[in-house]
């Protein structure tokens, strides 16, 4: 196969970036995404040129590093897959394939196809965790939890941080990913007592950084783990609930 | 005989009594004494990033350092089978010794008996802590804890959450973290690379970091320091490891003076999905679990070029069944990897490259019905499917041996500290529980009882004599030395500018570990790699090509820190290899096997871990030698038949 | 509203930060927040979620009004009387308990609030969505999921807000119609549609009414939360029923005076 990239090349946050136009020949149709940019990127130290910086890491789809913006949509054409996971049989042979870094302004550009996501990290700060500090636990079946329950919970941690659903959302919003996590801890009996602080927590952290919701949908089509839009929903009314509730009598602050 | 080097400070009395006797033992650190103590962390994946969070908890304060962008990106995320515990749940006769008896004789006797017999105890621990966590397990329909069997076990005794199990474990251990960033008891430092540990008057007191965005050089220092930085895999450029996972930091521990143990310890990983060109970057494990239903087959006839599908039952060699008829296709990692290697050698070998075996559903499929082995392994399927465009519910499986794991790292004592008093090493870069070879679902075990349970309780030993000393500052001139030489490092690489890539280096190094020192090793194959990596070594040096600077992110220049010390702990590894004359475990020399080919260990002259001290870089380590005793599970030689 | 632009910088904030803060990135406590706590309807109001919530709440008002709206005018085909009937009962709508107009007057306030919350909420969204992507795309966008109703929500949303200045000036003040009579929609109505750029302008702004309601009907379910399995197939079926029948019931009225299909 042969393809024609064309990728964003910036050397660093504060300098302006450009599309730069490079082919590439004896492209494998087994090969992945990532290792047409190794081949690329071999090539291109050959020839002098400094290689494109991309993340990347476990190229098992779960690590949630990798991160690209392929011919406008966010980890490429294939449904509920990584960029790492992505492979070159799903173009065809000549395409011509344009990769950007992921726009949002909590996501700002490090270089080339690298991006800062350290938002996520504050938006798990802020509540992304049931507090149980090591030792305190009782014993793990003591708590019963229907399989149903654990299963929601399991679509919902499944989530890798990658980004691709602030990426592809029109309005830079990261609802799924909160939403995901919110869900995650809030399904789950364990969950309960601090239920509705976290949701106020973790949603007042993200809409710090990230725009609002309005339902298009292209988050959830952009999900490498293919994390339903009703979590948003569900975040959505505990978040309502939570504004109307009286939380001090739940057991949790104000 | 014992080595005073390697103390191991085990404790005396009954092996069940010994880690509460321990406990009770050690020296503690008063509540509101802990703030005062500062406590370095680098990794954050399971072991480092439970440790950091429960030294957080106990008002220790805590630096954390991780290369990645987030601590939840550390490679445990990728684990995907489960987690052992012994709370026999199944009522199948599983415990505690029962746990410890199958990890010591699954090391096949290379492993410290009280250190396993502690994680076993403390896997209890791990899963109700877990949970507590919001970790969510499988469930079965009456809301109960779900569990599995798993490689090389005759109990379920497995917990797991679908096929992610290491992702949900680290990121329990990555919220627990990230609540006491919040609350300001753990300082993160995202991005940051350690590139260097600083000992002063005998002591670990911090580490040199590069700051991966501005290249910034910078230290951190504390009153000790924690490596949590896991495993050696990628030394094989190809293996099952991530990226980026390296053993920079455990290598530059050792150059500091930390002993180096067991390094030759590999664990090949049998269910690995088979390389399919030259490109590949690197390969794709998929649970081991597979194994629990799957059923592993060769054509009978060498060369059989029919599709699966056409081969008959009677034209089918289903070798493990037929070897090990009582553990079938669940026989240990390195037994059926051998195995497979063994088929395919003998040119039994499937798909386009005839380098793998064949992974059969249909038999259960057809037993089960489509839906369960869906709910059991759906997401492994559709990954396979992905990487190889081939539909595994309808086409056999076809895996291959690949490297996954380590056993060996830098050696610790009961502690989990190293020959340098100080410096803690947790998890995969520790010489570790697993002996000569881990059993599945034991590596997130071992890191987060490293990291929640084993060195929170025993690192106030170290600290409470330190109690009112200040940790050694920054800008003193062994830390300012450090830094010079990380710098003039760094800038060597830079200023090398020869013609080939740092991925031309690491593949060729790959190739002659795994060739010469993978699978099977003989003494021809270790002179023969003892003798070609110094010379790659000095070929790189003089020969690499990093482009960029190195005041902004630069890949090459990381990954090209990274091989330099792949070049050099590779030599250490044929060295172990070659020393160690006998086979176990993940370590196997052609010239000791049993007439039917399986590993010959030697205890009467090998029953000992080995430490490697460095003596220079032109000098030959100097071997040490922990003595293995075992008193409680006795000395039998491995067999799954 | 939301601070995106003061937050962004990575860098610990805090006045106390030492040199070991300082080379912390995006990490460590986070930025004190810089708004001050406000009594609870307001609180709620500051937040996306609420004013996602404040959006759909006045959004059902404003489909009940439309669709009542539509329901009172389609009278027109039954003739004169039975319109201007309705009309005239719409004055005295809640007597003898209220004086004249007074629940007229009442729906209208509900009406005109929520237009107002719609309407406010709607920009500050979207004043919030542009800074969170300052920088576009600079190469095509390839959408999967977003339909044209829902990345049009805020043109389409522009063409009903005046259009609704118009048709108020057209038929309730009567300042844009020279032929305007108070109290007699009937005429009114056709003297309005018998010219065709006026029945042209109706039509589009429903069609656009209906693609807004398309998107609206259905996003409203999710920004309120109600989700459920039993029912959550029926929500795509009833956002596109409900804008069917607004755009069939609406568009029917200027399209059939205005082609001569219904005459007086």
């Amino acid at each position: 196969m042969h393809v024609t990239l064309e990728v964003w090349r910036q050397p660093g946050p504060d300098t302006a970036g450009r599309f730069v136009t490079y082919p590439v020949d004896d492209v494998s149709p087994d090969m992945s995404f990532l290792e047409l940019f190794d081949v690329l990127n071999e090539q291109l130290i050959k020839a002098g040129d400094e290689p494109i910086a991309f993340d990347h890491d476990c190229r098992e789809g779960i690590c949630g590093s990798c991160s690209m913006m392929i011919n406008g949509r966010a980890h490429g054409p294939e449904r509920g897959t990584a960029t790492c996971q992505l492979h070159m049989r799903k173009f065809s042979d000549g395409a011509h394939i344009t990769v950007e870094p992921w726009r949002a302004a909590a996501f700002p550009v490090i270089k080339d196809l690298c991006v800062d996501r350290a938002a996520f990290d504050r938006i798990i700060e802020a509540g992304g965790y049931i507090t149980a500090p090591t030792g305190g636990a009782r014993d793990a079946n003591e708590i019963l939890v229907p399989k149903s329950a654990a299963d929601a919970a399991m679509d919902a941690a499944a989530c890798i941080g990658c980004g691709a659903c602030v990426a592809a959302c029109p309005n830079g919003a990261a609802q799924l990913f909160t939403s995901a996590k919110i869900q995650h801890l809030n399904l789950l009996p364990q969950g309960q007592p601090e239920r509705w602080e976290r949701v106020i927590n973790m949603v007042d952290e993200m809409e710090r950084w990230f725009g609002s919701c309005t339902n298009h949908g292209e988050c959830e089509a952009a999900c490498p783990k293919d994390i339903s839009l009703d979590f948003i929903a569900l975040m959505n009314r505990d978040y309502v609930k939570a504004q109307f509730k009286q939380r001090r009598l739940a057991g949790q602050r104000r | 005989m014992t080595d005073p080097l390697l103390e191991a400070k085990i404790p005396p009395g009954p092996i069940a009594g010994k880690w509460d006797e321990h406990k009770f033992a050690v020296k503690l650190v008063n509540p509101a004494n802990r703030r005062k103590f500062k406590i370095v962390v680098v990794g954050s994946g399971l072991a480092g990033a439970s440790a950091a969070a429960t030294l957080g908890e106990l008002g220790y304060e805590v630096t954390m350092i991780t290369f990645h962008d987030s601590p939840r990106r550390a490679h445990s995320i990728a684990a995907q089978g489960g987690i052992n515990a012994a709370k026999n749940y199944r009522n199948d006769g599983d415990s505690i010794y029962r746990l410890f008896y199958d990890t010591v004789k699954g090391g096949d006797y290379r492993s410290r008996e009280a250190n396993v017999y502690r994680l076993a105890q403390l896997s209890v621990n791990i899963i109700d802590q877990c949970v507590a966590q919001g970790v969510p397990f499988a469930r079965e329909y009456g809301g109960l804890l779900d569990n599995r069997s798993f490689g090389g076990a005759q109990v379920s005794r497995t917990f797991y959450a679908r096929g992610q199990t290491g992702q949900q474990l680290l990121l329990g251990a990555y919220q627990a973290l990230m609540r006491q960033v919040h609350l300001g008891n753990v300082r993160l430092y995202p991005r940051t690379e350690m590139l260097d540990l600083v000992v002063h008057e005998g002591r670990a007191v911090g580490v040199v970091t590069r700051d991966l965005i501005t290249g910034d050089v910078t230290s951190h220092a504390g009153h000790a320091v924690v490596l949590a930085t896991g495993g050696y895999g990628n030394v094989f450029y190809l293996s099952t490891n991530a990226k980026n996972s390296n053993v920079t930091a455990i290598w530059r521990a050792h150059r500091r003076g930390a002993l180096m143990a067991n390094p030759c310890y590999t664990q090949i990983h049998p269910t690995c999905i088979p390389a399919s060109d030259d490109f590949q970057s690197k390969l794709t494990l998929m649970s081991e679990s597979l194994r629990n239903d799957g059923r592993i087959w060769v054509p009978q006839r060498p060369g059989d070029e029919r599709p699966a599908d056409q081969i008959p039952e009677n034209d089918r060699d289903y070798f493990l069944e037929r070897r090990y008829p009582a553990f079938g296709n669940l026989v240990p990692r390195d037994v059926a990897s051998r195995a497979a290697k063994r088929e395919v050698d003998a040119e039994h070998g499937v798909g386009p490259l005839r380098n793998g075996v064949y992974l059969d559903f249909s038999e259960p499929i057809s037993r089960l019905g489509r839906d369960v082995i869906e709910e059991r392994y759906g997401n492994l399927f559709q990954m396979y499917e992905r990487i190889t465009g081939e539909d595994p519910y309808v086409v056999p499986m076809r895996i291959y041996p690949a490297v996954h794991y380590t056993m060996g790292g830098l050696w610790v004592d009961y502690n989990l500290m190293s020959t340098i008093p100080g410096l803690y090493v947790l998890g995969e870069a520790n010489f570790s529980d697993h002996g000569a070879n881990r059993l599945g679902a034991s590596a997130l075990m071992q890191g987060l009882a490293d990291g929640y349970y084993v060195l929170p309780a025993t690192i106030s030993d170290y600290l409470a004599p330190l109690l009112g000393t200040d940790p050694c500052p920054t800008d003193h001139q062994v830390f300012a030395d450090a830094e010079a030489e990380v710098g003039e490092r760094v800038r060597a690489l830079l200023s090398a500018k020869g013609t080939h890539s740092v991925d031309h280096f690491h593949r060729e190094l790959g190739k002659i570990l795994w060739e010469d020192c993978g699978m099977e090793r003989s003494e021809a194959s270790l002179e023969k790699a003892l003798a070609e990596i110094p010379a790659l070594r000095e070929e790189f040096h003089k020969n690499v090509r990093v482009l960029g600077d190195g005041e902004s992110l630069n890949q090459s220049l990381e990954k090209a820190g990274r091989v330099a010390d792949f070049l050099e702990f590779g030599e250490l590894m044929c060295r172990d290899a070659l020393h160690r004359e006998e086979s176990c475990g993940g370590h196997f020399r052609v010239e000791h096997q049993t007439e039917d080919g399986e590993a010959l260990r030697d205890d009467e002259h090998f029953a000992y871990v080995a430490a490697w001290e460095y003596t220079g870089d032109d000098a030959n380590p100097r071997l040490h030698r922990e003595p293995l005793e075992f008193e409680a599970a006795h000395l039998a030689q491995r067999s799954y038949k | 509203m939301t601070r995106l632009d003061e937050t962004l910088s990575t860098e610990d904030q805090r006045e106390d930060a030492d040199a070991a803060d300082r080379l912390l990135r995006s990490t460590g406590p986070p930025v004190p927040p810089t708004k001050r706590a406000v009594p609870f309807p307001l609180q709620f109001w500051r937040s996306g979620i609420g004013k996602k919530w404040a959006m759909a709440v006045s959004g059902i008002v404003l489909l009940g009004y439309v669709f009542a709206h539509m329901v009172g005018n389609l009278k027109v085909f039954l003739g004169r009387h039975q319109i201007n009937t309705y009309g005239a009962w719409l004055r005295t709508l809640g007597e003898p308990a209220f004086p004249r107009t007074v629940v007229l007057w009442g729906l209208r306030t509900a009406v005109i609030a929520a237009f107002f919350i719609h309407i406010v909420a709607a920009y500050q969204l979207t004043r919030m969505n542009r800074r969170a992507r300052p920088v576009r795309y600079q190469s095509k966008r390839d959408y999967v999921a977003a339909n044209y109703a829902s990345r049009t929500m805020r043109w389409t949303g522009v063409i009903i807000g005046l259009f609704v200045i118009f048709h108020l000036m057209d038929l309730t003040w009567g300042t844009a119609n020279p032929h305007f009579v108070r109290g007699d929609p009937y005429d009114n109505l056709f003297y309005s549609f018998d010219q065709v750029p006026v029945a042209v302008a109706y039509i589009v702004a429903n069609i656009a009414l209906g693609i807004h309601i398309f998107h609206g009907a259905w996003s409203m379910f999710q920004s309120l939360g109600w989700n459920n399995p039993r029912y959550n197939r029926w929500r795509r079926w009833f956002a596109s029923a409900f804008a069917g029948v607004i755009i069939v019931g609406n568009v029917s009225m200027p399209l059939l005076i205005t082609t001569g299909a219904v005459t007086r």
